[in-house]
């Protein structure tokens, strides 16, 4: 059976791979005014990575022919 | 609980741009597929109502939290946080942490030993049918009526925050929950809460993280509330020892016996929603660790919920004011306080999770109450008391169809709450009647053998009915608060207090009394249901870090110490 942890791996690795790509968008091409504060942090792209590093690891760790 | 929305309109809080759609699609897409893919186990009836008993202590300790970790909880206490300050904290530790450690510890093995299907279920054993109808029919009435008060929730927040239709959110939300619970059964419910917790974190914890940087850190943010509001909003437990000295009107007898002893024990403990989650654990050993887990995590959810409330306090231009005169001002509500911080630190991407997160909630908190509400409906009433005599695919089948009506009677529930919004309040109070009293019942029945049958019903009735009538009094002359919290400076938060703690003590006499007067049961009815005639299986010789104990212990430490830390 699938595990529920490949899931959560699924969901963390392609939303962190949206942000990733929206705030590396942003960090290339910035809007002229920013609407968010801190926008100099480009949380997105830090984040971003985060969460698909995270997300990597549990499809990896938990793929349904390892379990 | 705190009323969320109002039915006034006001300009949409955020904008979603193209990818922040592309997440929100996307999580409707994974949902349904889990539905889809666990649809084949679910085909009887242990596999559809309990998820087979066979999730492991991480998976249902997690459902376990995410079942109450709803969305119109979530902004519901960052909305307290901002109005009351820290003090908001204590729904998550006094509130929560002792209840989830008592369950884990003392009444699990009950539940679980007994093979009870629900917690009516354990009621019938012990008491007997008429205690499990009464509980049962107020339950199932609540649940869906919960359902539906959720549904409504999320569609005028989602109107509020992003200017969606409320007829688009209510029919797509609800069609989704119906697919993946039908499909599913309990697993897929318990899959998709796991999936939300994630999310929830995922989503949210960006917020505490730039908005302590903004603010200088928790030093300078202390300074900063205390200058631009009072130096009560910083701490948890320093003003209560008189109703007028802090932001909540409330005092420690309160915030002690009526929040941590009687309101959180009752839900935690009781409130089949969140037990239902333990019961699908596959041994005891897990099903006593998962609440262990869920109270280790529920002491880190006011980073994300709290502590943005306070951030709002400190870095919002703008001053946040009760939902009764947002509209009249033209300000935003308290409740406003999570999305407006959403908006301000969470760009394209980041927005678009953190409103996945809270449409995540919602729908989790509607497919919660619909799986136990069918759990519910075909074991407690439509079992028992309508056909005792069908096959395992028959109730499965019911099960099904069970679900589909429930969604359906949560739809027509949240249209009536959009015509009379005030039915909310009575749903939320109806909740609140009920739970307090249950907890003294189960306790009780489970802890002293010479509780009877009779005193079981007869407690349970007379503690919601006390509990009906402290609520209609204050209802009808707001001044009777001082005689239910026993204080002329009382606020609203005490008479919920007070009103569990006085019903469910009222719920306590009774069943002692009437136990007292009407014949014991037989050791022999009673075996596997209560202290001292129920053998737990020992843990055996396992390493210290393997027993539930050991972890309740860090976790009541771990408590501790953060209510002196934040004192």
């Amino acid at each position: 059976m699938v595990s529920i942890w490949f899931f959560i791996g699924v969901s963390l690795l392609v939303n962190g791979a949206l942000i990733l790509g929206a705030g590396s968008y942003q960090l290339f091409d910035p809007p002229a005014n920013p609407s968010v504060a801190l926008f100099y942090l480009h949380a997105n792209v830090w984040w971003g990575a985060v969460l698909l590093i995270c997300g990597v690891f549990y499809c990896v760790r938990f793929a349904p022919k390892r379990t | 609980m705190r009323p969320l929305v109002g039915t006034h309109a006001a300009a949409r809080l955020v904008h979603l741009s193209a990818v922040d759609v592309v997440i929100v699609v996307f999580y409707f897409a994974l949902v349904l597929s889990i539905g889809w893919y666990l649809k084949g186990r679910a085909k009887t009836g242990e596999d559809f109502f309990m998820a087979g008993r066979e999730m492991t202590a991480w998976v249902a300790g997690l459902s376990f939290l995410s079942a109450n970790l709803g969305a119109l909880e979530l902004m519901g206490w960052a909305g307290s946080a901002y109005q009351y300050g820290i003090m908001a904290t204590n729904a998550y530790w006094i509130g929560a942490i002792p209840a989830m450690l008592f369950l884990a510890l003392v009444m699990m093995p009950f539940y679980y030993i007994s093979k009870t299907h629900s917690v009516p279920g354990y009621l019938k054993l012990r008491f007997g049918e008429p205690s499990r109808a009464l509980s049962a029919v107020c339950f199932a009435f609540m649940t869906v009526l919960m359902s539906g008060v959720n549904m409504f929730a999320m569609a005028k927040v989602m109107q509020i925050v992003l200017g969606w239709d409320i007829n688009f959110s209510i029919w797509v939300s609800s069609l989704t929950v119906a697919i993946y619970v039908t499909l599913g059964g309990l697993r897929s419910a318990i899959f998709n809460e796991v999936l939300q917790f994630f999310l929830i974190w995922a989503g949210s914890l960006l917020i505490p993280i730039l908005g302590l940087y903004e603010a200088g850190g928790w030093g300078n943010l202390k300074v900063l509330i205390a200058h631009r509001v009072s130096e009560q909003y910083v701490h948890i437990w320093a003003g209560v020892g008189s109703f007028s000295n802090n932001p909540m009107g409330i005092n420690w007898v309160g915030v002690v016996f009526g929040l941590g002893a009687v309101i959180s024990m009752g839900y935690w403990t009781t409130d089949f929603l969140v037990v239902q989650r333990i019961l699908s654990a596959k041994d005891i050993r897990s099903a006593e660790m998962a609440p262990i887990i869920g109270a280790a995590f529920k002491m880190m959810v006011p980073v994300i919920v709290i502590l943005p409330g306070l951030l709002g306090l400190a870095v919002l231009p703008e001053k946040l004011v009760p939902e009764s005169i947002a509209a009249s001002v033209g300000a935003h509500s308290y409740n406003d306080v999570l999305p407006l911080m959403l908006a301000r630190y969470c760009g394209p991407g980041l927005l678009g999770l953190g409103i996945t997160a809270l449409i995540a909630g919602f729908m989790s908190g509607m497919a919660g109450n619909v799986s136990a509400f069918t759990t519910v409906w075909t074991y407690d009433i439509y079992h028992p008391l309508i056909n005792s005599k069908g096959s395992d695919q028959h109730y499965v089948s019911m099960g099904r169809w069970t679900t589909v009506v429930g969604v359906l009677i949560s739809v027509g529930t949240a249209y009536l709450v959009m015509q009379f919004a005030s039915i909310m309040d009575y749903v939320q109070a109806l909740f609140s009647f009920f739970i307090a009293p249950l907890f003294g019942t189960v306790v009780l029945g489970m802890l002293w053998k010479r509780t009877t049958g009779p005193a079981g019903f007869w407690g349970l009735l007379c503690g919601t009915l006390c509990s009906i009538g402290m609520w209609a009094w204050v209802k009808v002359d707001p001044s009777a608060l001082r005689y239910v919290a026993l204080s002329p400076h009382a606020k609203g938060l005490a008479q919920d207090y007070f009103q569990a703690l006085w019903s469910c003590l009222v719920c306590v006499l009774v069943t002692v009394g009437v136990s007292l007067a009407t014949k014991p049961m037989p050791d022999s009815e009673l075996t596997g249901l209560v202290y001292g005639l129920t053998k737990v299986p020992e843990v055996g010789h396992v390493p210290l870090h393997q027993k539930p104990l050991f972890w309740a212990a860090v976790v009541s430490v771990a408590f501790v110490a953060l209510n002196l830390i934040f004192w």
